[in-house]
């Protein structure tokens, strides 16, 4: 079995994840709750309040963290929440810039300074939690184009994370939501919710359990679940479908590897490295 | 000065993020504050540093004419692009840093993760042999996860998904949650040993 | 800025020439590899120059706050590392980072895990219903065990060595769920490059050929 060529098997993965971009098949989205406690949350908060957006992450796991970006701020900007956003990824703040540009401007006619604003990458990781929840205009004291953040409106009477109402961190690893919750919300007592690949979501389920994560999207169901939440389908939606297939794919490249393993190794022909 | 220094350096600023959070005095998160600050200029440096590290190895490749060396252009010359375009001309939307980060670096670093996918599918085929109890055990829970999470495990039997919501959060979730202690165990003790000035290896040899 | 037609182009091509590495290694997949870590090595210095070494350090520090020569100093002393007599000023910098983040983490994974978490274990082993008592039991049980087979001050043996064994049956159901979940992830960013290549790059030649 060793000897097979995978080619095959990437040929036939490859084909099935194909098939159903091409043709939809519109499969029935459910929602879990995790990702509702997210959504409730967010519906809570009165328009005209203040939430902190950690973009935490960069290309290398767009597909399954950018649709849940553009969902949740679709959800914010509906209900005139302002967005002080950041990255501590060194590659986010293109990608925030993005989404702010697809969703607050092109969507709402959000203004940039006045409804929200992109704080740009800062280097220091878990320092850098601690030192928001104390000054932020010290941590960032311009914007992601060097506007001192002063001059920006949306940035008056924020002087810490405790002048907003919630943080919405989207993590692709570290730093990330592990450190969201280790630094500030354990620390500072703010309200945390969270969006992360689909490898770290099982690391976070105790944090929602503990109550320290009010809700958790995890990988491109999770987006998908929440672009469902705001009624608006996107690209996770339409990725679902190719998704449920990949899976069933792997599962019958498990069974499959399994009987032919049997087989081989009942017959004698099992060829051992 | 070669081991004492950033020992000492080490104890001071490691002690003061661990007073800042008990001591919430004014002068304590001043200070703490302040060395918070500069921390953020110096990590920033260490990954200046790494990227000099990059810069070096690949015209030494060159100058030793190394395996594959001419490949060292391409990457010195990206390099050397990303860099001027972005300090001269800013990092900000409708530059040509931006083009090239939306339309090179994104899509390369996309697609090198994506890769992962055919090569995931053929460990599945290849590799994941259920050899013993444990390893069906492994198995089933991630086939009924991997079904539970996606529209067609709704559609083979509605129950999926709620069968995998529970084994997220009941079993799955007290085995991460022993780890997650385990973890903080460890390292707890290693931040108060390397505070302590008892655990050295970061400093390297001599 | 350039045309998008071109850009979106660029970026098919470069996404091509990485996806032919799946065949096998070859020039056009090196070529792409050595573009990425260049741009990505520019691109990181270019991004920390701009939004962290002019407002964190330069300006400030030109405005008058001399203090901050200090960490710019100790910044500066990380290259020392390319000289064979001097590499060990080095250590200074290191010295205060591995500090900062030892110190932090102390706290971070004290309070944000090991204690939070405890206390969110303590559940009620008597809930409303009968799926939360038995889940609750489940949880208390499932996190006992998994300590349990953690332990290795202690032979595993008897009682011991039977609570080890079920604690391994937990970690295993959670080892598949994170399978199942890794699974997701790797098939979520090929869907997510096969739709670049099926709508993003089609469409900025005006063509729409996924409806």
């Amino acid at each position: 079995m060793e000897r097979f060529d995978r080619r095959y098997i990437f040929l036939v993965i490859f084909l099935i994840v194909l098939f159903p971009l091409l043709m939809p098949l519109g499969l029935p989205i459910r929602v879990s709750k995790e990702v509702s406690g997210a959504y409730e949350a967010i519906d809570k908060i009165p328009p005209g309040s203040k939430i902190y957006f950690a973009c935490d992450y960069d290309p290398g796991s767009m597909p399954e963290l950018h649709p849940m970006t553009m969902a949740i701020l679709y959800h914010l900007f509906s209900h005139d929440v302002k967005v002080v956003g950041a990255c501590l990824w060194p590659g986010g703040p293109p990608l925030l810039e993005d989404a702010f540009n697809k969703v607050a401007v092109q969507k709402f006619g959000k203004k940039y300074g006045v409804d929200f604003v992109n704080l740009g990458y800062k280097e220091g990781r878990e320092v850098v939690m601690v030192s928001l929840g104390r000054d932020i205009p010290a941590t960032f004291p311009a914007d992601f184009y060097g506007t001192p953040v002063g001059q920006l409106p949306v940035m008056r009477g924020v002087r810490s994370l405790n002048d907003l109402d919630m943080i919405v961190n989207i993590s692709a690893g570290y730093p990330g939501t592990k450190e969201w919750v280790q630094q500030v919300q354990s620390r500072y007592h703010i309200t945390l919710a969270a969006g992360c690949t689909a490898v770290s979501a099982p690391e976070y389920y105790p944090y929602y359990q503990s109550g320290q994560l009010v809700g958790l999207l995890g990988g491109l169901a999770g987006a998908a679940e929440y672009e469902k939440l705001v009624g608006v389908p996107g690209t996770a939606t339409r990725g679902m479908d190719a998704q449920s297939l990949g899976h069933l794919a792997i599962i019958v490249f498990i069974v499959l590897g399994n009987v032919m393993y049997l087989y081989l190794k009942k017959t004698g022909r099992l060829t051992r490295r | 000065m070669k081991r004492e220094v950033p020992l000492i350096i080490t104890a001071i600023f490691g002690c003061f993020m661990v007073i800042d959070f008990f001591v919430p005095h004014p002068l304590v998160s001043s200070i703490g504050e302040t060395l918070q600050q500069w921390a953020i200029i110096v990590v920033a440096f260490a990954y200046v540093l790494g990227v000099a590290n990059i810069a070096r190895i690949s015209g030494q490749k060159i100058s030793r004419r190394s395996r594959d060396w001419f490949y060292q252009f391409p990457l010195l010359a990206g390099l050397v692009f990303m860099l001027t375009v972005g300090v001269v001309w800013g990092v900000g939307e409708r530059t040509l840093f931006n083009d090239f980060y939306l339309y090179a670096y994104s899509p390369m670093q996309g697609t090198m993760f994506s890769l992962l996918a055919f090569f995931i599918a053929s460990a599945a085929f290849r590799a994941f042999r259920l050899r013993s109890f444990e390893a069906a055990l492994l198995a089933i829970a991630a086939i009924i996860v991997m079904l539970g999470r996606v529209p067609v495990g709704t559609l083979m039997w509605d129950k999926l998904p709620v069968v995998s919501d529970w084994i997220m959060n009941v079993p799955q979730m007290a085995a991460k949650r022993a780890i997650m202690i385990g973890a903080a165990l460890g390292a707890i003790s290693t931040g108060l040993k390397i505070i302590l000035g008892i655990e050295r290896n970061y400093l390297g040899g001599e | 800025m350039l045309p998008l037609p071109v850009l979106t182009t660029m970026a098919a091509v470069l996404t091509i020439a990485v996806f032919t590495f799946l065949y096998k290694d070859n020039p056009f997949y090196k070529f792409a590899e050595h573009v990425f870590v260049g741009i990505a090595a520019g691109y990181v210095v270019a991004i920390e120059y701009q939004n962290v070494f002019l407002p964190n350090l330069w300006r400030p520090l030109t405005a008058g706050q001399y203090v901050l020569i200090i960490p710019f100093i100790l910044g500066v002393l990380m290259f020392s590392r390319f000289t064979n007599r001097f590499n060990w000023l080095s250590r200074w910098a290191i010295g205060l980072m591995v500090g900062t983040f030892s110190g932090l983490a102390i706290i971070g994974f004290a309070q944000g895990d090991l204690v939070a978490q405890i206390q969110a274990n303590m559940l009620p082993l008597h809930a409303h219903s009968l799926i939360d008592t038995f889940s609750n039991c489940i949880i208390v049980l499932g996190l006992l065990v998994s300590l349990v087979y953690f332990f290795f001050s202690k032979e595993h043996k008897g009682v011991l060595g039977a609570s080890a064994r079920l604690g391994i049956w937990f970690l295993m159901v959670s080892f598949g769920a994170s399978y199942g979940f890794t699974v997701m992830a790797r098939i979520s960013l090929l869907v997510g490059r096969l739709l670049f290549l099926l709508m993003d790059w089609p469409a900025s030649f005006g063509i729409q050929f996924v409806h």
